[in-house]
């Protein structure tokens, strides 16, 4: 192997992706987009939910009440009013999605140790709101009701809960450390299915065999500038997905940047693949979105795959990002270590040899 | 032995189709050899079986005494190649193709930049160094794709169609470096359609259907034929091998000039 020949490769590749707007993009803007994208939407929809405020008491007590409602990050209070019709007028314009009445007596009510008699209105327009709202509401107040009178039995609340891993029950953290695989895999699939038959399209490719270039030096030259970028693109998703909205990472990073290189050599040699299948540019495109779409929605990404039927459950399982999107979320949420995870982690790096050995094999016999 | 390309029933077939059918061959060294034949003859399939880009279904091609069939690794360093159609980097620049192509072909890097300036001085393209080769114009690109195919100094320079829709001042400049290259002593074989090429060349082929028909030097094929010009050759060798003449199939499209003639 002649490493001036590599290296001239790997040149060449990094040219072709920088000087392209489109491949450029991609590689920068689709990891902060889609994390952006994915951390908002999910992240607005459990959070500050809008809540107008009715304070019949006005006292000290009552004021705790409502700030801990505030603090808890569920609710975010947009309006005090003075009356329930102003309450109905706000519900049905859209403008709040809760309210909060408090009872005259309320102060009174809790020195004697009574029911507080405060009510928490809910827009049930929204299901996912609505459901928020209702448990975050119980929450907050038995919360509240606690720290007031620490004698007071516990299970005088009933049912006592404890959520692990996630216990926000944030579905960001469900999504992001998905999302994290996905990006990478879409990044790393399109750019290399792109870069050889984009070669054979024009006619490059036939100089390249006419030369004295080697094969391998060619398979490597063309794979490590997009192993690089899809390494390049793990981190960013890793700041951009994780670290920005506060999703803690229980387990080892390095772990989860090891097993996630990995990975991006398995999307690479799926790249490959289509790139050595395909004709022309326009039926790698169409291949890609048929390797992509599966591995999004059946990959357990956004929706389990426990839920799924069994037929479906096994096409998802012949995703290699299930494998990833399993792993990321053990590390993340739980702080698994490589022993919790051996299993995906062996099928994941099968899937890998068996995918580069034949993507190599293939790309060999398209130069012979 | 003094035949740089010795070609020994060589054939090609795709499916049932025979693009090249058993062709012999031999091109003497140090010659500029034209192949000449209308499109689909088969010219491309045979350059590129003799690059070893394509594989022959049967028969041998011996490029400078080493049989390509059996190992074509072993003549890649002797050979330039400019293919039919334009296929260097479009997004490179014009010095950025030459270096990639130089450490390709594993030119030393301090031989490298003398050679790179040797051929931009050659085909004139100084004031185009840094332009991305997506805006060089026809001439420009040919130029620059000839420049590429000779950066490791071949033996042997094989041009498929190079001065395909390139105006005619660039064509005379073209060639003239043809003519030069060649008194270096370099072999080149080039395929054209273009007639005044072709009798620039010391010797011709024609292929038809996959098939050689003739070869010798244009004057003697002019002079045999008791004809005026290169051209008139290959009309008749066409008109004897279809049985159907050139000029008379223009009588079948008579049909689309005015009506009333249609019923005599
Ligand atoms: N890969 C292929 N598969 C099938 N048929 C092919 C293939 N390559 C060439 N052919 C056919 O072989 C015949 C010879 O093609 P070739 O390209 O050698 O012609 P040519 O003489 O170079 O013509 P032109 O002047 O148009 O370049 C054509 O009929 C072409 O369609
Ligand atoms: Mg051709």
């Amino acid at each position: 192997m002649d490493f001036n020949r590599l290296l001239a490769i790997i040149k060449k590749e990094f040219i072709h992706v920088f000087r392209d707007k489109v491949s450029f993009g991609i590689i920068i803007a689709m990891p902060i987009i889609y994390s952006l994208v994915f951390g908002y939407a999910i992240k607005t929809e459990v959070d500050d939910i809008k809540l107008a405020v009715l304070d019949n008491d006005k006292s000290i007590e009552s004021r705790e009440y409502i700030s801990s409602f505030e603090t808890s990050k569920y609710f975010k209070i947009t309006k005090y009013v003075n009356s329930l019709d102003e309450i109905e007028k706000l519900i049905d314009g859209n403008t709040v999605k809760a309210a909060l009445v408090i009872d005259a007596n309320y102060s009174e009510n809790i020195q004697k140790n009574l029911k507080n008699g405060s009510l928490l209105i809910i827009d049930g327009s929204d299901p996912t709101v609505a459901t928020t709202a209702l448990q975050s509401g119980l929450l907050v107040s038995s919360f509240h009701n606690m720290n007031l009178n620490n004698a007071v039995d516990i299970n005088e609340f009933g049912i006592n809960t404890k959520v692990w891993y996630n216990p926000n029950l944030k579905s960001t953290n469900f999504i992001l450390p998905g999302l994290l695989a996905i990006v990478m895999q879409n990044i790393t699939i399109l750019l290399t299915a792109f870069s050889l038959v984009r070669e054979k399209e024009k006619g490059n490719l036939e100089l390249l065999i006419v030369s004295p270039i080697k094969p391998i030096e060619l398979i490597l030259g063309k794979m490590i500038p997009y192993m690089l970028i899809g390494f390049f693109d793990l981190l960013l998703t890793l700041y951009f997905g994780l670290l920005y909205f506060n999703v803690k990472i229980a387990g080892s990073v390095f772990l989860l940047i090891g097993l996630g290189s990995i990975f991006v050599i398995c999307s690479l040699a799926m790249g490959m693949l289509i790139s050595t299948i395909a004709e022309n540019q326009v039926q790698a495109m169409q291949m890609t979105i048929l390797v992509l779409l599966p591995s999004i929605l059946l990959s357990g990404f956004m929706f389990p795959l426990e839920a799924m039927p069994k037929f479906i459950q096994i096409i998802g399982h012949l995703v290699p990002a299930t494998y990833l999107i399993e792993i990321n979320r053990g590390i993340i949420l739980k702080g698994n270590d490589i022993s919790y995870l051996l299993k995906d982690t062996v099928i994941l790096i099968t899937f890998t040899i068996f995918l580069l050995g034949i993507a190599i094999n293939k790309f060999h016999k398209t130069l012979d | 032995m003094n035949n740089i390309i010795s070609l020994q029933k060589l054939r090609k077939t795709f499916g049932k189709f025979i693009a090249v059918d058993d062709i012999n061959l031999n091109i003497e060294k140090g010659k500029i050899f034209g192949l000449l034949g209308p499109n689909g003859a088969g010219k491309s399939t045979t350059i590129r079986m003799i690059i070893g880009v394509l594989e022959p279904t049967s028969g041998t091609a011996i490029i400078d005494g080493k049989d390509v069939t059996k190992n074509p690794e072993l003549i890649k360093k002797e050979i330039g190649y400019m293919s039919q159609k334009f296929s260097l980097y479009e997004d490179l620049t014009v010095l950025e193709n030459l270096k990639f192509y130089a450490s390709i072909y594993g030119v030393k890097t301090n031989e490298r930049d003398e050679r790179i300036n040797q051929l931009i001085d050659m085909a004139n393209l100084s004031s185009k160094k840094k332009t991305l080769v997506k805006h060089l114009s026809g001439g420009w690109k040919q130029r620059l794709a000839l420049s590429c195919s000779l950066i490791h100094k071949p033996k042997i320079l094989i041009l498929d169609e190079p001065t395909a829709g390139v105006d005619p001042v660039s064509r005379r400049i073209f060639w003239k470096m043809i003519f030069e290259l060649a008194n270096q002593g370099i072999s080149i074989l080039v395929t054209t359609h273009y007639m005044d090429e072709a009798e620039s060349c010391d010797e011709v082929a024609f292929i038809f259907d996959g098939k050689i028909l003739v070869k010798d030097t244009p004057k003697n094929l002019i002079a045999n034929e008791n004809v005026n010009t290169l051209e008139d050759v290959f009309i008749k060798y066409v008109e004897n091998k279809t049985g159907e003449k050139v000029s008379a199939s223009f009588e079948k499209l008579k049909f689309l000039q005015a009506g009333e003639e249609n019923g005599f």
